[in-house]
């Protein structure tokens, strides 16, 4: 017998975005950066073990232009992940499930996420001038 | 009170009765993060363009050094079990699947490892 192409599931680019949908994809997007990211953090750690030279070479490249950037990501990526595990820590304890609820708290996420990169950024450039 | 036939026991059906250690381990570790994540991103503020000297000096306070090595263990084990939802959801090759799960798992214990080693190296040595 043939085999019958039968219709296979809707495929989710027929779905309109949500804020439900964007921020339940971000929130691995973030989580896979974030793995990326951490990359980072060894090279900076080991760079602090093996000594002077290459802590500074570690440094001077998270001070570039390229660093930046990626840090930049980092920080974003980070509190996103960090406020929206919040609310899934929330979920899991079987709270805030109303769908007005599920929105409010997806919007806090997205402002507090944003809120606290640039809290970051303001406080880590006077801290880097300070110096 | 169990309510499985006998029949499903003996063909071995049902949960494998470890399906909740992954779940409860990932809330466990996110729920650690939480603090260790907040007193690293404000430690890290302060420690911008840092000389070597001052950032060991900094690491080799005790209570920074064991913040700094729970940070790690959490977050390297958090990531474990973050990448290796991703990896089943979405990679339904067999052998790529199979390839990429046990890659995970050495890169996660890897950069876990090195990150505790050099924290403690720090710590310790300067």
């Amino acid at each position: 017998m043939a085999q019958v192409e039968r219709p296979i599931s809707p495929h989710l680019h027929v779905y309109k975005p949500q804020l439900t949908s964007v921020l339940s994809i971000l929130h691995r997007i973030t989580g896979v950066g974030l793995g990326a990211g951490t990359l980072l953090l060894a090279w900076w750690l080991v760079a602090a073990a093996y000594g002077p030279d290459q802590f500074e070479a570690a440094q001077a490249f998270i001070a570039s232009w390229l660093g930046r950037l990626l840090l930049f990501g980092f920080t974003f990526s980070l509190f996103y992940h960090l406020c929206n595990g919040i609310r899934h820590l929330f979920w899991d304890a079987g709270r805030g499930f109303e769908l007005k609820t599920v929105y409010t708290s997806g919007w806090l996420v997205v402002i507090a996420s944003l809120g606290l990169t640039a809290v970051s950024w303001i406080a880590g450039y006077a801290s880097g001038d300070a110096l | 009170m169990s309510h499985r036939t006998p029949a499903g026991r003996v063909h071995g059906l049902g949960s494998a009765q470890h399906g909740v250690d992954h779940w409860w381990a990932q809330r466990l570790t996110a729920l650690a993060l939480i603090p260790l994540i907040i007193w690293f991103c404000i430690s890290i503020i302060g420690l911008i363009g840092t000389d070597h000297v001052t950032f060991t000096s900094w690491l080799s306070m005790p209570g920074r050094a064991v913040a700094m090595l729970l940070l790690v263990i959490a977050t390297f084990y958090h990531m474990k079990l973050g990448l290796q939802v991703v990896i089943e959801d979405y990679v339904h090759e067999r052998g790529w699947n199979v390839m990429l799960l046990v890659l995970n798992n050495f890169a996660c214990v890897s950069l876990g490892t090195a990150c505790a080693f050099a924290v403690i190296k720090v710590a310790v040595m300067g």
